[in-house]
């Protein structure tokens, strides 16, 4: 049992951390400027310096996009772990990753002159795609929507998908462009992108804070969950819904990066207890300022080189994943 | 006064009847076991007045009101019900299991009221977990989890709840603790109790009635000196079962095997 104080606490300490590393990325990078440009630079609508312009054009869309991925991915392991019941959860798992993948090859081999926006949209429409198939499969049978269907129906639709777009890539001679759109990382990032598929991410995050009590549920057997009243598919469709919305984007945005999705709910438990009321606004906080933190270092590394910055959060990562996995024996 | 009533109530899956015209009364404010051998549908009954699986053809009725007609939240409000395994709760504190019992009282969104911590309080109380409230379950004893499981169900508030085997596993002294819970549930908070128990003396023992299936169909029912005879077991279990009175309750003092008599099923 943590309590109150310790929530209200760890929370708005990892709120601080983000706005902190938030106002880091903006200063610092290939282009060094004060902290004075970059306050300027958000407070004026009309960018009088070149400095002020790459802030408010190139350097804040990609961090604001880096935060509401960092929070999507992480978001969606949450809920991913909590409905199949399964710790090493997430996003991937359902074949949502392979089901964007599948419709960004088939925009870029069949209709190349499509905006980057437009392919980014095909991506989401992929993913939902996957999950309707996913959902179908697994109620085909008479058999509920149980975490066991649900993952099995994944993995098949994901070893499918996988399979079909790297066929298509080596035969459409797409390697290289598919490569280019995944480990452009957030750089790629821009307001017209940001502009439409922002809001929906932010729905989708509301949605899956206001979903996440009842993720509570997860820790009880499908029996005792009937027997309290609550409808089982009904919370499953919704958390998958938020899944898509949230993992889809994200995909779409910035390729694969399945580590922030099954880690950073761990670290928010470890952190703070088992109750998802707390679990999820933190987790979509530390996802938020992992993704940002990330890509800044990304982008110091070796300047003006930008270094994948799915590479980085596993270099932060995983040390600290040991080092707390270690510290909790029996928690993992 | 029957609470819950069964009528020709079949349960099976896909083509295999596994429950067959099963018509049973449980009466209000008693406690009432089901007894009999693995695999005799005992779980599938439990199960099914549980609303956790639909009959096939029947009706269930509690209150003289169809199961199937009542809105899942507001059964959940009448009938509380542990499942036979629990499993997958371990880091949650007894705290934080105990106050899902308090589900189908809460609004979207809402917190826990007043009324909902003065219930979990006064269902701690009745499993004597005070003291364990902030541990986490993983912790405990198979016995104090069993409890814990058993105050989130007291914590439902629900003048009827059903038990699967809720002494599986545990030893003598923690077999005691649940019935004793549980009797006293029945006694002092006026519950209807109705429960699958191996143990045929806590059955004798603790309840009021019992009944006995066996290849899904009810082979007697009554109270307990009805039931629990050596011709009653002989045909329900193939044992010879050495019985004595114990203070106006029947008690195995030790069984054995017998050959199957003509006319019984094996």
């Amino acid at each position: 049992m943590k309590s109150m104080t310790r929530v209200t606490s760890l929370l708005c300490l990892s709120g601080v951390l983000l706005i902190l590393v938030t106002l880091a990325s903006l200063r610092w990078g290939a282009d060094q400027v004060s902290f004075n440009t970059v306050w300027q630079a958000l407070r004026s609508t009309h960018p009088q310096s070149l400095d002020q312009q790459i802030i408010r054009t190139i350097r804040l869309p990609r961090v604001l996009g880096a935060a509401l991925i960092g929070a999507g991915l992480a978001g969606s392991g949450a809920l991913m772990q909590s409905v199949t019941k399964n710790p090493l959860a997430d996003s991937g798992l359902l074949g949502i990753n392979a089901g964007a993948g599948l419709m960004l090859t088939l925009c870029l081999a069949f209709f190349p002159k499509l905006s980057t926006l437009q392919t980014t949209i095909g991506a989401v429409v992929g993913a939902a795609i996957s999950a309707g198939l996913i959902f179908a499969i697994s109620s085909l049978k008479q058999v509920q929507l149980n975490p066991t269907t649900l993952v099995l129906a994944g993995i098949a639709i994901s070893g499918l998908f996988t399979a079909l777009s790297e066929g298509l890539a080596l035969v459409s001679q797409l390697k290289q462009d598919l490569a280019f759109w995944y480990f452009g990382g957030l750089g790629a990032v821009s307001w017209s992108q940001l502009r439409v598929l922002g809001p929906i991410l932010l729905i989708g995050l509301v949605l899956t804070l206001l979903l996440a009590p009842q993720l509570n549920l997860g820790y009880l057997t499908d029996d005792a969950v009937q027997s309290l009243g609550k409808s089982l598919p009904l919370l499953r469709l919704g958390a998958l819904g938020c899944v898509v919305i949230l993992s889809g984007i994200s995909v779409a945005l910035v390729g694969t990066i399945t580590f922030v999705g099954l880690m950073v709910p761990h670290i928010a438990r470890w952190l703070i207890g088992t109750n998802y009321r707390h679990i999820m606004p933190l987790t979509l906080l530390l996802g938020a300022t992992l993704t940002v933190s990330a890509d800044l270092i990304a982008r110091l590394i070796n300047p003006p080189q930008e270094t994948p910055f799915g590479i980085v959060i596993s270099l932060i990562g995983v040390p600290f994943f040991i080092y707390l996995a270690r510290k909790e024996p029996g928690n993992l | 006064m029957n609470l819950i009533e069964t009528k020709a109530v079949s349960i099976g899956y896909a083509q295999k009847t596994i429950v067959d015209q099963l018509s049973i009364q449980i009466p209000k404010g008693k406690i009432t076991t089901l007894i009999g051998p693995n695999g005799s549908g005992k779980s599938t009954i439990i199960r099914a007045l549980a609303h956790l699986l639909t009959p096939t053809t029947g009706a269930i009725l509690l209150d003289q009101q169809n199961i199937q007609t009542i809105k899942a939240k507001a059964l959940a409000k009448k009938l509380a019900v542990l499942p036979q395994t629990n499993a997958t709760a371990s880091d949650l504190t007894v705290d934080e299991l105990v106050s899902f019992g308090r589900l189908p009282y809460r609004r979207p969104l809402a917190g826990l009221t007043a009324t909902d911590h003065q219930k979990i309080e006064w269902a701690l109380t009745q499993a004597k977990l005070q003291d364990l409230r902030h541990r986490a379950l993983s912790t405990l004893s198979g016995g104090q989890r069993q409890r814990a499981w058993i105050a989130m169900a007291i914590a439902q508030d629900t003048e009827t709840i059903i038990l699967d085997e809720p002494t599986t596993y545990l030893d003598l002294t923690h077999q005691l603790d649940v019935m004793v819970l549980i009797k006293q549930l029945n006694q002092q908070a006026h519950r209807t109790i109705i429960m699958a128990l191996h143990d045929l003396n806590h059955a004798a023992r603790f309840s009021d009635q019992l009944i006995a299936i066996k290849a899904g169909q009810v082979q007697i029912q009554g109270d307990v000196n009805t039931v629990m005879t050596a011709a009653n077991l002989r045909h329900i279990f193939q044992i010879d079962a050495e019985l004595v009175d114990y203070h106006g309750t029947p008690l195995i003092l030790t069984y054995n095997h017998c050959a199957p008599t003509v006319g019984d099923s094996v």
